[in-house]
């Protein structure tokens, strides 16, 4: 069973942006790569940009995803787990977007692992890096541990898929010489895997919380940005990891996956598109803490962000993604159509694609604010200035990087085994 | 350690760098024509001869034109007075010769205090020597002497400003009146800027400079946002002749800093690297001030040892004039104004 994407006239316009993003994408990498850092937008005013954003907006995808794969393989719950394995490579897929992001981002990428070699453990951003290096590891062992019992048989399948099964078993003669159909398959037991899957996801919980919530931490404890510098940060960045992660996911589910239309497809929606749901509930109801007690108190330093998100250059990101797409129309549609599998499909998808404009509201208006009086007109350069949007470069970047780990994702739709159930049936 | 050879390297540099600090400084007396010839072409030969004959056409100039009255000095340079700039070769003003204010003829001038001061607690351990700053706002007429002469002396390309100068304008048309206010590197004592950074890429030394390694900084710019004075930079590779069909000499050269010779060139250190004021460590070791301190045409900027308890620095900042940038912070930054 795949996932259902190609026999549609919708796959082909959707395969054409994907080449032009990922051409482009490419045009931009060659970009950064030859010329660096000068045709970003960002400047020494304001350091961090679109990729930092994008970056924070991954990992959280990621960080969301996982914690619902934990929904299923550590607290057993039965309703979602069919979309175990999607959930993992969501987040697995997501993750290695973020790490290329932020890797891009780095003024000298070539010194990234002297974060292992001389990392301060002083440093929130250390912290972080080491604890999605595990993760990421953790990921990878979780997922092959979720998918190897499902290669087994599809080994048998004659093929790329089997020969892509075969060699990801390390079977080198089955994966690249002639193969002759198995008449039965390898039978697989799964107890270990399931017991070790509840370990590696309870290993996990934490460390998905830890280093999502670390990610947090880094922004707020910058005490010179009164904007981050709030105890409500990392918490503020978990619950928001589940929001856009359980967003993308429902809508993964909703449109990809190959049974639709059956009851057990729609009660996975509509439990997927409610969690995500009640998650952005909780999400708004932290949002709206955030902004009426710094609006009351009225400190120019932590409130001036907020005036500049809800009124400056860039007021639509708040108004139309943030607030309208990324809440108030998904909102209304579950409310309305919260049984219609597409319905609550587009919703979720449209509060995941909304997050995009939380995330840059999180990192750039932090930074809109001169440190002191009169710096902003202190020394005229282009690269002191405290306004950004970013540059052609950067947009190119983030398109190679969205159209890299969405081919990645359909490649592994395509060739692993992310939604068979066959085995777990029959048992 | 190693002083003379970064001597040597100082003058290597003022020889490839135009003076642009000094060239400021002329410019603000009247005196930019005297700059204008190539170094050597027309003070060829004795130091003491162009000496001479530079003290001369500035003279000409006064009586010409603007006041020039720290050029009211004896010509009569003692070898044995250090000089706050030993690269005489290269048209400096040897310090002896500007050291005598007109009003107190027997008081050394400040600069020259401070000069010796400095050489004193270079003699010292480094963890026995505090450096801090203190700029006088009263005193400062917002020339931006020192913006520029740290740009030169550190040889920054564009949108890497040290020390900009903030100028605020108080009360309404036309009862208006100006204020300016330099801002090099606070120089923390609890820097927030290093502890966030992911590498251990900057720190503050025991003489309580905050570095940065350029070898080391990986470019997150974690750094640019934890400092609340918006005291770092970021090198993004920029040149000044962007856009034009040739990268000129003096892009070429090197920057000075830590003591060693960065060549921009490429994408490597210090470009793509997080940069800052660091108080002109090159010239300290050297016996010298920050180039912005001894470029100050109003004599605003002062520096010196804190923990030597009969300098000057320590005299100022004893005034009840003293205040310094967002103590709210916590960040106790040893650069102090006097408002």
């Amino acid at each position: 069973m795949r996932l259902d994407i190609t026999p549609k006239p919708v796959a082909i316009p959707l395969g054409m942006i994907w080449v032009a993003a990922f051409t482009a994408g490419l045009v931009g990498i060659g970009l950064r790569l030859t010329s660096g850092h000068e045709l970003a937008n960002y400047t020494s005013s304001i350091p961090w940009g679109l990729w930092v954003a994008a970056y924070v907006y991954f990992v959280g995808l990621s960080a969301g995803a996982f914690l619902i794969s934990a929904l299923i393989f550590v607290f057993g719950m039965k309703s979602l787990e069919p979309i175990g394995k999607l959930a993992l490579f969501t987040a697995l897929m997501a993750l290695v977007a973020a790490l290329l992001t932020i890797w891009l981002d780095l003024g000298h990428m070539e010194r990234f692992y002297y974060v292992f070699t001389r990392g301060n453990p002083g440093s929130m951003m250390a912290w972080m890096v080491w604890l999605y290096t595990a993760y990421f590891f953790l990921l990878i062992i979780e997922f092959w541990v979720a998918i190897r019992g499902d290669l087994v048989s599809q080994s048998s399948e004659a093929g790329l898929r089997g020969r892509v099964a075969s060699l990801l078993l390390g079977k080198f003669g089955r994966a690249f010489g002639p193969r002759p159909r198995l008449a039965v398959a390898h039978s697989y037991d799964r107890t270990g895997d399931r017991q070790m899957l509840k370990i590696l996801g309870s290993i996990g919980v934490p460390l998905a919380i830890a280093f999502h919530g670390g990610v947090g931490a880094l922004f707020g404890v910058v005490g010179a940005r009164g904007y981050w510098n709030a105890p409500l940060y990392p918490l503020l960045f978990i619950v928001g990891a589940l929001v856009s992660g359980g967003g993308l996911l429902t809508f993964i589910v909703a449109f990809l996956w190959p049974e639709k239309g059956t009851e057990k497809h729609r009660e996975m929606v509509v439990t997927l598109g409610r969690m995500t749901l009640a998650m952005l509930a909780v999400y708004l109801i932290m949002v709206w803490a955030e902004f009426s007690i710094t609006l009351y108190a009225d400190i120019p330093s932590e409130a001036e962000p907020l005036y500049q998100i809800l009124g400056g250059p860039y007021p639509w990101v708040f108004w139309v993604f943030q607030v309208g797409l990324g809440a108030v129309i998904p909102i209304a549609i579950m409310t309305i159509r919260g049984k219609s599998i597409p319905w609550v499909g587009l919703a979720a998808g449209l509060v995941a694609l909304g997050f995009f404009a939380t995330r840059l509201n999180v990192v750039i208006p932090g930074l809109l604010e001169p440190q002191l009086d009169g710096l902003d007109t202190a020394y005229i350069d282009n690269r002191l200035e405290y306004e950004y949007f970013p540059s052609v470069m950067e947009w190119l970047v983030l398109a190679f990087i969205g159209s890299f780990a969405t081919g990645l994702f359909f490649l592994g739709t395509r060739l692993l085994p992310l939604t068979d159930q066959k085995q777990e049936v029959s048992q | 350690m190693a002083g003379s050879s970064r001597r040597g390297f100082l003058r290597q540099v003022a020889k490839v760098v135009p003076s642009v600090a000094a060239a400021a400084a002329l410019g603000h007396m009247g005196l930019a024509g005297a700059k204008r010839s190539k170094p050597g072409s027309e003070f060829e030969g004795d130091p003491a001869v162009w000496r001479e004959r530079f003290l001369e056409a500035a003279r000409a100039a006064k009586e010409a034109g603007p006041a020039v009255d720290t050029l009211q000095a004896p010509v009569s340079p003692s070898k044995d007075v250090p000089m706050v700039m030993n690269i005489t070769e290269d048209g400096f003003i040897p310090l002896a010769e500007v050291r005598t204010p007109r009003s107190s003829p027997s008081k050394v001038a400040d600069i020259i205090r401070m000069q010796e001061e400095l050489q004193k607690a270079m003699e010292k351990p480094m963890n026995q020597r505090k450096w801090i700053m203190v700029i006088d706002l009263q005193k400062c007429i917002g020339c931006s002497a020192c913006t520029i002469s740290c740009k030169a002396e550190n040889n920054l390309p564009p949108g890497v400003v040290y020390r900009p100068v903030i100028e605020e304008e108080i009360g309404e048309f036309p009862n208006v009146t100006r204020r300016w206010l330099p801002r090099p590197c606070m120089h923390c004592d609890d820097p927030p800027c290093t502890d966030v950074c992911p590498v251990g890429a900057t720190w503050k030394r025991e003489d309580g400079i905050v570095v940065v390694d350029y070898d080391a900084c990986i470019g997150c710019r974690y750094c640019l946002t934890a400092c609340p004075y918006g005291a770092r930079y970021f090198d993004f590779g920029d040149k000044y002749t962007d856009d034009t069909p040739a990268v000129q000499a003096y892009e070429k050269s090197p920057s000075p800093e830590y003591g060693k010779e960065w060549t921009r060139d490429g994408q490597g250190s210090p470009v793509g690297n997080a940069r800052k004021c660091q108080f002109c460590i090159h010239r300290l070791d050297v016996g010298m001030l920050p180039a912005c301190v001894t470029t100050c045409i109003g004599e605003a900027t002062f520096f010196g040892d804190k923990n030597d308890p009969d300098s000057l620095v320590n005299e100022l900042i004893a005034s009840p004039r003293v205040m310094r940038l967002k103590e709210e912070q916590g960040t106790n930054p040893k650069v102090y104004y006097l408002t």
